[in-house]
């Protein structure tokens, strides 16, 4: 394994390195980009969907980081090349100093016990043919750990995950959505992984079911101490259990920021677009807010904007004068402080704090 | 104001209400039973005014809106009244309904994917709901679609009318629907999670888009969301729906600031606050809605509720006024039996912060915190050797 300082320091990681220590993962400029292929006989690579484009961001021991953005914004591939499953074109995940990306496979498979996925829809993640007591003990038993206690662990994990134990024989459809959520986390747990990567782990659920399985994450964290990776685009959710967000758009982190500071100060303008889009439950609030209204949709990721990705669609290039839109198309923004210092970085030239709670 | 009671519905002036549905159940056959999607709306609607319509997946609010539209296939049961300027919709032929839909009450579909024809140009399917109600032209029926267009906020109208949909924007495609949907100035319209196919910051364009159509016609809406922010923002008024009744009505600072039904209560003690800083822990209501076939009798909400007591077991209880203010439909109405005891409480005092999934049990009635004890024993010990400490708050 690497030395630590192997790593190098990024803006954005939350506060001086020694009080937090070294991250549990570090993520590199990772790059994450699909050949878009002609079609005809012998098909061609005519150009390539950027999903991710130099992506850095760090996870500490015990925190969650919730990523969020709206769809496309390529969130869940970051998730998914982290985990590596699905390869990176370029960049490095490194996990307690060892290089993800580089691993060979059966060293990978090991690593893979640290570092497991919660999946999104309930319905689709389970294998709707075994019972729950073998979609628990399904990774249990590829890594060898089930032995004689095999199904006294899983009747733990169950019970851990709030489900009563003696339905374990039961099949995925006999459970609700919640309780089939509470499954995929159960069989995440199994192998005591440090680190979780929730993909949307609630968007599927009612609110009153949802807030049930966002107390167990909750709970889970501080028993287990794990590390959340917490990818989401309802930032109502993310704001309540993350402790840091990284906001991606278009391929691109432009604002991260400890959550609390992050909602009430944003500094780039998509950051305050998004927050000020989502509408909040409380009518005499609602009526007085102002929405920041942006035109348009999210550009194609197959062929990005030069410089700063936003400026199609930002409200504040359009109050910039000639000369500072065109560093706005000629110069790519980069990642660092601006102001409310390295922890609270922001890509924007023209960064400047809005409140629009 | 005049006051409506629901009883009184034949002395309804059409200036009053645009649109009042009375009792409207609709059931529907199932291989396992009937299932009563929808036992007994009621509301009412003023021109100009927004209902909001929430409730959970499966509470029959989007059933509802398909019996008021005659969009439900024949299989259907439906008992009730709907009745548009008092004029009763219900058991009306399909011929006699198409003048009615589009014209008079129009309709927005969850997603704009699939409720757009692939293969007209947009343009075409403007003109043909025009062209439905109205004897124009065809330039005529052109020319108002590219009006409707603009109403929308569709940027370049007179260029985008001779687009497909796949060239539109899963928001713009939205904003179609909804020109559609005011092709005919209709008086009400039913828009069913007009926005919850979409990203956020293009859920706030929709919306303003559908607010500037509806003040602009004049129309009443009846907004069907399970989003209580969207909710809390867009409606005068609120229904809020379970297993198929509205068990609360109200304005809508009464439900979000003074409900008085103990589910309403555990949805918003549910909802995580993006304008709050301090981040207590959430309130879930436990287990999960009933199922619609064989619905015991009493309170559907029981087995989910804090406040539960024998007499909800057994009796389901009717809307009835909590406030002065508003009669009838026009006040706020709360269907449950200790609506007293829910009055200006916070969700934490009744609710528990818990992670525990409620097992609900098969017998109905049996409280599920007996339930919890009964299971404790099951593998404790390998808890306390696997994870260390065990200890949760239950």
């Amino acid at each position: 394994m690497s030395t630590p300082t192997d790593i190098p320091s990024i803006p954005g990681a939350g506060g001086p390195a020694a009080e937090r220590g070294e991250p549990i993962l570090a993520v590199r400029h990772l790059v994450k980009e699909f050949p878009i292929r002609s079609r005809g006989l012998i098909p061609r690579t005519v150009g390539a969907v950027h999903a991710v484009s130099d992506v850095s961001f760090d996870l500490y021991q015990g925190e969650t980081l919730g990523l969020v953005g709206e769809s496309g914004c390529g969130k869940s591939t970051t998730a998914r090349a982290v985990l590596h499953l699905q390869k990176a074109t370029s960049g490095q995940v490194l996990f307690e100093g060892t290089d993800l990306t580089t691993l060979a496979k059966e060293k990978m498979r090991l690593l893979r016990r640290d570092l497991q996925l919660v999946f999104q829809d309930p319905y689709a993640s389970l294998n709707p043919r075994i019972t729950v007591n073998e979609i628990i003990a399904e990774p249990l038993k590829i890594h060898g750990l089930y032995g004689k206690n095999g199904q006294q662990t899983v009747n733990d994990l169950m019970q851990r995950v709030g489900l009563n134990p003696e339905h374990g024989n039961r099949f995925p459809h006999e459970f609700s959505g919640g309780q089939r959520q509470r499954i995929g986390i159960a069989r995440a747990l199994a192998l005591r992984p440090k680190v979780l990567v929730l993909d949307e782990p609630v968007s599927a659920l009612d609110v009153s079911i949802q807030a049930g399985v966002i107390n167990l994450l909750e709970d889970l964290q501080e028993e287990l101490g794990l590390s959340y990776l917490f990818v989401a685009h309802d930032l109502s959710v993310v704001r309540h259990i993350a402790d840091r967000v990284a906001v991606m758009y278009l391929g691109k982190i432009v604002e991260v920021g400890p959550a609390d500071e992050l909602f009430e100060r944003p500094l780039h303008p998509y950051t305050q677009v998004l927050i000020s889009a989502i509408p909040i439950p409380d009518p005499r609030r609602e009526r007085e807010r102002e929405r920041i209204l942006v035109q348009g949709d999210v550009p194609s990721p197959a062929n990005p904007p030069s410089g700063c990705r936003f400026r199609t669609r930002c409200p504040k290039f359009l109050t910039l004068d000639e000369g500072q839109k065109q560093r706005c198309v000629n110069e790519e923004p980069p990642l660092i402080g601006r102001g409310l210092g390295d922890a609270h970085p922001a890509a924007c030239h023209y960064a400047e704090i809005q409140q629009v709670l | 104001m005049s006051t409506i009671d629901s009883g009184e519905s034949a002395t309804l002036t059409a200036t009053d209400t645009v649109l009042s549905v009375e009792n409207l159940a609709v059931d529907f056959p199932s291989g396992d039973g009937v299932v009563h999607a929808v036992r007994g709306v009621s509301y009412e609607l003023r021109p100009g005014e927004v209902l909001g319509i929430v409730g959970e997946s499966g509470s029959g609010k989007s059933v509802t809106s398909m019996a008021v539209m005659g969009l439900l296939p024949k299989t259907a049961g439906i008992s009730g009244s709907v009745k548009f300027r008092g004029r009763e919709l219900l058991g009306l032929t399909d011929k006699e309904m198409t003048r009615v839909r589009g014209k008079k009450i129009a309709m927005i579909f969850q997603d704009p994917m699939t409720s757009l024809n692939p293969v007209y140009k947009i343009g075409y399917q403007l003109a043909e709901a025009v062209l439905a109600h109205h004897d124009i032209s065809k330039e005529q029926a052109r020319k108002r679609a590219v009006e409707l267009l603009e109403m929308v906020n569709i940027p370049q109208p007179d260029k985008r009318v001779d687009q497909f949909p796949h060239e539109f924007s899963g928001g713009m495609r939205q904003r179609v629907v909804i020109a559609i949907a005011m092709a005919n100035d209709p008086d009400v319209i039913i828009a069913d999670e007009p926005t919850t196919a979409l990203d956020v910051t293009v859920q706030a364009q929709v919306l303003e888009s559908l607010r500037a159509a509806q003040r602009e016609t004049g129309a009443a809406m009846v907004l069907i969301t399970h989003d209580l922010g969207v909710v809390a923002g867009q409606a005068d008024r609120v229904l809020v729906m379970y297993a198929g009744k509205p068990v609360e009505i109200g304005s809508v600072e009464d439900i979000y600031y003074n409900p008085r039904m103990p589910y309403t209560l555990g949805l918003l003690g549910s909802l995580p606050r993006l304008d709050k800083r301090d981040q207590s822990r959430l309130t879930p209501i436990q287990g999960s809605p009933p199922s619609l076939v064989n619905l015991p009798p009493g309170c559907p909400f029981t087995p989910r509720c804090p406040l539960a007591q024998e007499v909800c077991q057994t009796t389901e209880p009717e809307l009835e006024q909590v406030a002065a203010g508003g009669f009838g439909l026009r006040g706020h109405m709360s269907a449950c039996h200790f609506k007293e005891l829910v009055a200006q409480r916070d969700p934490a005092d009744l609710f528990a912060a818990t992670a525990q999934d409620a097992d609900l049990p098969d017998v109905f009635g049996k409280n599920d915190r007996v339930l919890e004890r009964d299971q404790e024993p099951t593998g404790r010990q390998v808890a306390e050797d696997d994870f260390g400490s065990d200890e949760e708050d239950r």
